[in-house]
C-alpha cells in the first residue's frame, strides 16, 4: 500500500523552510485548499471572511450615501435601498460577526495555546470552511443576482408571504452557513476538553479559551433553532401552511420568538470572542496577570447562560405579554452585570501594570471605550418605558454597531495586529498600525454617535427617505462613515506589504506571556517541536521578567 | 443648517415621565462612561512603561472589590428596571374615560376612523387634554404605530387588535410614523398626528362628510352579516345576547367541545368579540352549543371594527385593563358572583352565541 506523502505528513515539515514554517510546508494551490492544518484553514477563512466584510462595507457606504439627503437620490427606488441595507445586514451578521473571532484567530490560536498539535477534527475543520464558502457564495448570489428586501431580521409574515423577492436562497444560504458554524463549535469544545497539553488545567486556560469554549456551547445550542426557523420561513412560502400567516392561521410573533431564541445569544456569539482577545491583549501589553481571572472566566459562562434567557427585550412593543417583558427587562439588567465585570476588571489590569502603546492596545484601548458606550446604552433598550420609544429607531442602530464594530470589529483588528507577526512571521509598520487605529476610533465615533440622538429624536431605521429636520446628523454620520472606511482600508493595504517588505518577527515580538508565543513565527506545521509541559497559570508576567533577569545574570555574569 | 433640533418634543402626558428615565440613565451611563475613561487613561499613563510609579503590593484579584462591583450595579440595574416599569404600567393601562379611535394599517398607509364616523388617512386629529385609546389591526404585514412627540410605539400585527394610549398635552402638528420595516415603502407610511382644541375638534368632527357614527354603521353590518338572526331581540334561536357583554366577564368552557369540562372566566375586550366572530368554536360560552359559523375571511377589518364598536356600544364599557394582553386573560378579573353571570345563558341546551 503506498500513498502519497500529504501537505500534514510531519516529514515534510523537515524538508521545507523552517523560516516559513507552515506556510513554507507546500506552496501549491491544491496544498491550500485541502490542508487539515487548523492554521492554513484560519488563513483561508481570513481571506474569505476579509472578502465578505468588503462587500457588507460597500453595501454600508451605500446605505450611508443614500441618507446623506432626505430625499431619495442615491438608489433609483426604495426597493434598491431595502436590498442594499439587507446585503448589508445579512454578510455583516452571519458572514463577519459571528465566524469572524473564531473562524479566524480561534482557528489559529486555539491549538497553540493550549499546546495541542492541531484541532481535534483537522478534516471536520476544513470541511466547515467548504460549508462556509458554499453558504457565502450561495447567499452572495442571492442577494445580488435577486436581492432581498427583508432586512436581515426575515420578520414574517413580510418574509413569508409578501416579498417577492428571493428569500428562500437567502434563507438557504444562511441555513447552511450555520452548519459551518456548528461544526467548528463542536470541534473547539472537543480540542479544548481533549487535547489540552499536560499541566493545562481548566483553570490555568487563557481568558481567549475561555471565551471560545463560551461562544461553542452557545453555537451548538442556539444555531439548531435558526435552522428550525429557517425551515419553517420556507414551508410557509412554498406550501402556504399557516406557521407565521395569521390569514392561514399561524402567529406572527411566534417568528420573533423563534428568530431572537437564536439572534440574542448570537450577539454574545459576536462579542465573547473578542473579550478573549482584549483579555490577552491588554495583559501582554500592561504585563500583568489578568485582574480577577477566576470572575472574568466565570462572568463569560455567565453571559453564554444568561444570554439564551433574554431574547423578549427585543419584543416589548410586538404585544408580547407585559408579564414576559418584565421578566426579559429585569434578565436584561442582569446580563449587564457580568458584562460590566469584565470592563472593571480590563480597567484594574492597567493598575500597576506596565503600559505600552502598541496598535494592537490601542485597538484594546478603543475597545474598552467603544464597549462600555455600547452596553451601557443597552440599558436605555432594557428599560420598558425609554424601549418603548427608542424601539426600531436609530438609537438600537448606534447601540449594536457600538457593541459590533465598536466591540467586536475593534477586537478582531487588535487580535489580527497582535498575532499578525505568529502567523505571518512579519512585522508591520507600526506608525501605519497605529494611524489605523486611531482614524477606526475617531470614525466610529462620528459615525455612530449622531445615530444615538438621531434616534431619540424618533428616526425609525430601515428608512429610504426621512424628514428634514433630520439632516444634519445624518451628514455628520456619512462623514464620519468615509472616515472610518479610510481606518479600515489602511490595514488592508499595509498588513499585505507587510508580507514582502515587514521586518522578521522574532518568536515573541511582544514578550507576550501563554504558549503560542513558545513556538516560531510562523509556527512549523505541527505547532511545537516537543509537546509543552505547564507548570502555571496565564499571564504571568512576574515570572517571566524575573527569569529574563535570571537569564541575563546567567549569560552576562553580572553579579 | 445649524439651526437642528437635538431632543424631540414632547406634547404627552407620558413623554416627560419618559424622559426623566431616559436622562437618569444618560446620566448613570455618562458616569459610568466618564470615569472607565479617567480611569484607563489614568493608569495607563501613570503607569506606562518606564514610568517610575510605585508598583509595590500587586493585587491579582480582590473579593471586597469584585462584590463592590457586583453588587452596586446589580441594584443600581434594579433600581432603574422598577423605575422604567412603573412608567411602563402607565402606558399600558389606559384610563377608564378615555375615547376609543380604530386604526388600520396597510401597505402603506394609516386608516383611522372615529367613533363618530370621521375617517382619515395618514392623519390623526386628536382633542388636547382628552386620553384616547387607538385600537389597532393590520389587514397585511407587521407594522409599528410611532408618535415620537408622545414618546409611544405600539407594533400593529394582523389577525389581532393590538391598543395604544396617549394623552396629548400641547396643540400642534406631530410626525407619526411607521416602526417596523414593512417593504418598499415604508419610510413614507406616516403622516401627522394634530392635536387640537377640544372645540375645534368638535367642529372637524362635524366637518367630515363620513357622518354616521361606527356604532350605528356597525348596527347596520350587524343585520346585514345576518348576525340578528340568532342574536337579535326577537330571533327564534337562542344565542347569547349581546347586550352587556363587553366590559363583562363571561363564563367560557375550558374545553369547547366539551359542556362539562367546567367553566373559566374571562373579561369581554375587543380581542374577544373579534375571535368570536371569526373563530367562533375556539371560545364557547357555557351553557351554548357551539354552533356559530366562522365568519373568517368574510369580514373587512374596517366592517370588523364597526361591529365591534356596535357590540362595544351595547356593552358595560371597558376595564381599564390592557386588552392586547393574552398573557393575562385566563381566570383574570373573576367576578365574585359567578351565579350572576351564569344567568346570561339562560337558554340552557341553546344555539350558537
Amino acid at each position: 500500500m503506498s500513498h502519497e506523502p500529504q501537505a500534514d505528513d510531519p516529514r515534510l515539515v523537515e524538508e521545507s523552510d523552517p523560516k516559513l514554517g507552515y506556510l513554507g510546508s507546500d506552496f501549491s494551490i491544491k496544498s491550500w485548499l485541502l490542508t487539515t492544518d487548523h492554521k492554513r484553514i484560519a488563513l483561508l477563512y481570513l481571506a474569505s471572511i476579509t472578502f465578505f466584510f468588503i462587500f457588507g462595507g460597500v453595501a454600508a457606504s451605500l446605505v450611508r450615501m443614500e441618507l446623506m439627503t432626505p430625499r431619495g437620490d442615491v438608489f433609483n427606488a426604495p426597493d434598491d435601498y431595502n436590498r442594499t441595507f439587507t446585503i448589508h445586514g445579512v454578510f455583516m451578521v452571519f458572514f463577519f460577526l459571528i465566524p469572524g473571532v473564531p473562524a479566524v484567530l480561534g482557528n489559529f490560536l486555539l491549538p497553540l495555546m493550549i499546546g495541542a498539535r492541531d484541532l481535534a477534527f483537522p478534516r471536520i475543520n476544513l470541511l466547515s470552511w467548504y460549508i462556509y464558502m458554499l453558504g457565502g457564495l450561495f447567499t452572495m448570489y442571492a442577494l445580488v443576482a435577486g436581492g432581498v428586501d427583508t432586512g436581515w431580521t426575515f420578520y414574517t409574515p413580510y418574509s413569508t408571504m409578501f416579498s417577492n423577492t428571493q428569500v428562500i436562497a437567502a434563507a438557504l444560504g444562511i441555513f447552511i452557513v450555520g452548519f459551518s458554524s456548528i461544526l467548528t463549535a463542536l470541534n473547539f469544545i472537543v480540542t479544548i476538553h481533549t487535547m489540552r497539553a499536560p499541566g493545562m488545567t481548566w483553570l490555568r486556560l487563557p481568558l481567549f479559551i475561555w471565551a471560545h469554549y463560551a461562544t461553542s456551547l452557545i453555537i451548538v445550542l442556539g444555531t439548531p433553532v435558526l435552522a428550525i426557523t429557517i425551515v419553517l420561513v420556507a414551508v410557509e412560502r412554498v406550501f402556504r401552511v399557516g406557521i407565521f400567516d395569521p390569514a392561514y392561521g399561524g402567529d406572527p410573533l411566534l417568528f420573533q420568538h423563534l428568530f431572537w431564541f437564536y439572534s440574542h445569544p448570537a450577539v454574545y456569539i459576536m462579542i465573547l470572542p473578542s473579550f478573549g482577545v482584549i483579555s490577552e491583549i491588554v495583559t501582554a501589553f500592561a504585563r500583568r496577570k489578568i485582574f480577577g481571572y477566576s470572575f472574568m472566566a466565570g462572568a463569560l459562562l455567565a453571559i453564554a447562560v444568561l444570554g439564551f434567557l433574554v431574547w423578549g427585550h427585543h419584543m416589548f412593543v410586538s404585544s408580547q405579554s407585559m408579564y414576559a417583558g418584565l421578566i426579559f427587562s429585569v434578565l436584561s439588567f442582569l446580563v449587564a452585570v457580568p458584562s460590566g465585570i469584565k470592563v472593571f476588571n480590563w480597567t484594574a489590569t492597567l493598575y500597576k501594570g506596565s503600559v505600552s502603546f502598541r496598535t494592537p492596545m490601542l485597538y484594546a484601548l478603543g475597545f474598552i471605550g467603544l464597549f462600555t458606550i455600547g452596553g451601557l446604552t443597552g440599558l436605555v433598550l432594557s428599560t420598558m418605558a425609554t424601549d418603548v420609544h427608542v424601539h426600531d429607531t436609530y438609537f438600537v442602530v448606534a447601540h449594536f454597531h457600538y457593541i459590533m464594530v465598536g466591540g467586536m470589529v475593534m477586537a478582531y483588528l487588535g487580535g489580527l495586529h497582535f498575532w499578525w507577526p505568529k502567523m505571518t512571521g512579519r512585522m508591520y509598520s507600526e506608525f501605519w498600525g497605529a494611524l489605523s487605529a486611531l482614524t477606526v476610533f475617531i470614525g466610529f465615533n462620528l459615525t455612530f454617535f449622531p445615530q444615538f440622538i438621531l434616534g431619540y429624536m424618533g428616526m425609525p431605521r430601515r428608512y429610504y427617505e426621512y424628514p428634514e429636520e433630520f439632516q444634519v446628523l445624518n451628514v455628520m454620520s456619512t462623514a464620519g462613515a468615509s472616515i472610518l472606511a479610510v481606518g479600515y482600508l489602511m490595514p488592508l493595504i499595509y498588513l499585505p506589504i507587510s508580507l514582502l517588505i515587514g521586518k522578521v518577527a522574532n518568536a515573541n515580538p511582544w514578550a507576550a506571556y501563554g504558549l503560542e508565543w513558545t513556538t516560531a513565527s510562523p509556527p512549523p506545521t505541527h505547532n511545537f517541536e516537543e509537546i509543552p509541559i505547564v507548570t502555571g497559570g496565564p499571564y504571568d508576567y512576574e515570572l517571566q521578567d524575573r527569569a529574563d533577569q535570571q537569564r541575563e545574570v546567567q549569560e552576562q555574569g553580572i553579579v | 443648517m445649524w439651526d437642528f433640533p437635538l431632543f424631540p418634543q414632547s406634547a404627552s402626558t407620558h413623554a416627560p415621565k419618559v424622559d426623566a428615565v431616559y436622562i437618569g440613565l444618560m446620566i448613570v451611563s455618562a458616569a459610568f462612561t466618564l470615569s472607565f475613561a479617567f480611569f484607563v487613561l489614568y493608569f495607563a499613563v501613570k503607569y506606562r512603561r518606564g514610568s517610575r510609579a510605585d508598583r509595590s503590593g500587586i493585587q491579582d484579584s480582590n473579593p471586597i472589590a469584585e462584590a463592590v462591583y457586583i453588587t452596586v450595579p446589580t441594584l443600581l440595574g434594579i433600581g432603574l428596571f422598577v423605575w422604567g416599569a412603573l412608567v411602563y404600567f402607565e402606558l399600558v393601562s389606559p384610563p377608564g374615560d378615555a375615547v376609543d379611535i380604530y386604526v388600520i394599517g396597510k401597505q402603506w398607509m394609516w386608516k383611522a376612523q372615529h367613533p363618530e364616523g370621521s375617517k382619515e388617512i395618514n392623519e390623526l386629529h386628536v382633542p388636547v387634554g382628552q386620553p384616547v385609546r387607538l385600537v389597532m389591526t393590520s389587514q397585511d404585514v407587521i407594522h409599528s404605530f410611532y408618535i415620537p412627540a408622545f414618546r409611544v410605539k405600539q407594533d400593529v400585527l394582523p389577525g389581532r387588535y393590538t391598543t395604544l394610549w396617549f394623552q396629548p398635552t400641547k396643540v400642534g402638528r406631530y410626525r407619526l410614523f411607521c416602526a417596523e420595516y414593512c417593504g418598499a415603502e415604508h419610510s413614507r407610511m406616516g403622516g401627522w398626528v394634530t392635536v387640537m382644541e377640544p372645540s375645534e375638534y368638535e367642529e372637524w368632527l362635524e366637518g367630515s362628510s363620513e357622518q354616521t357614527g361606527m356604532a350605528v354603521a356597525g348596527e347596520a353590518l350587524f343585520r346585514q352579516y345576518h348576525c340578528s338572526g340568532c342574536h337579535g331581540g326577537n330571533s327564534t334561536v337562542k344565542a347569547p345576547p349581546l347586550e352587556g357583554v363587553f366590559g363583562g366577564p363571561v363564563p367560557l368552557l375550558n374545553d369547547p367541545a366539551d359542556p362539562n369540562s367546567g367553566v373559566r372566566i374571562i373579561q369581554a375586550d375587543e380581542r374577544y368579540l373579534r375571535d368570536s366572530i371569526l373563530r367562533p368554536k375556539d371560545e364557547v360560552v357555557a351553557g351554548y352549543e357551539p354552533l356559530m359559523p366562522s365568519f373568517e375571511g368574510q369580514i373587512p377589518e374596517e366592517d370588523m371594527l364597526k361591529l365591534v364598536a356596535y357590540i362595544k356600544s351595547i356593552g358595560r364599557g371597558r376595564t381599564t385593563r390592557p386588552t392586547t394582553d393574552r398573557g393575562m386573560q385566563d381566570g383574570e378579573g373573576a367576578p365574585s358572583n359567578i351565579t350572576e353571570i351564569m344567568g346570561m345563558g339562560t337558554g340552557n341546551g341553546g344555539d350558537a352565541r
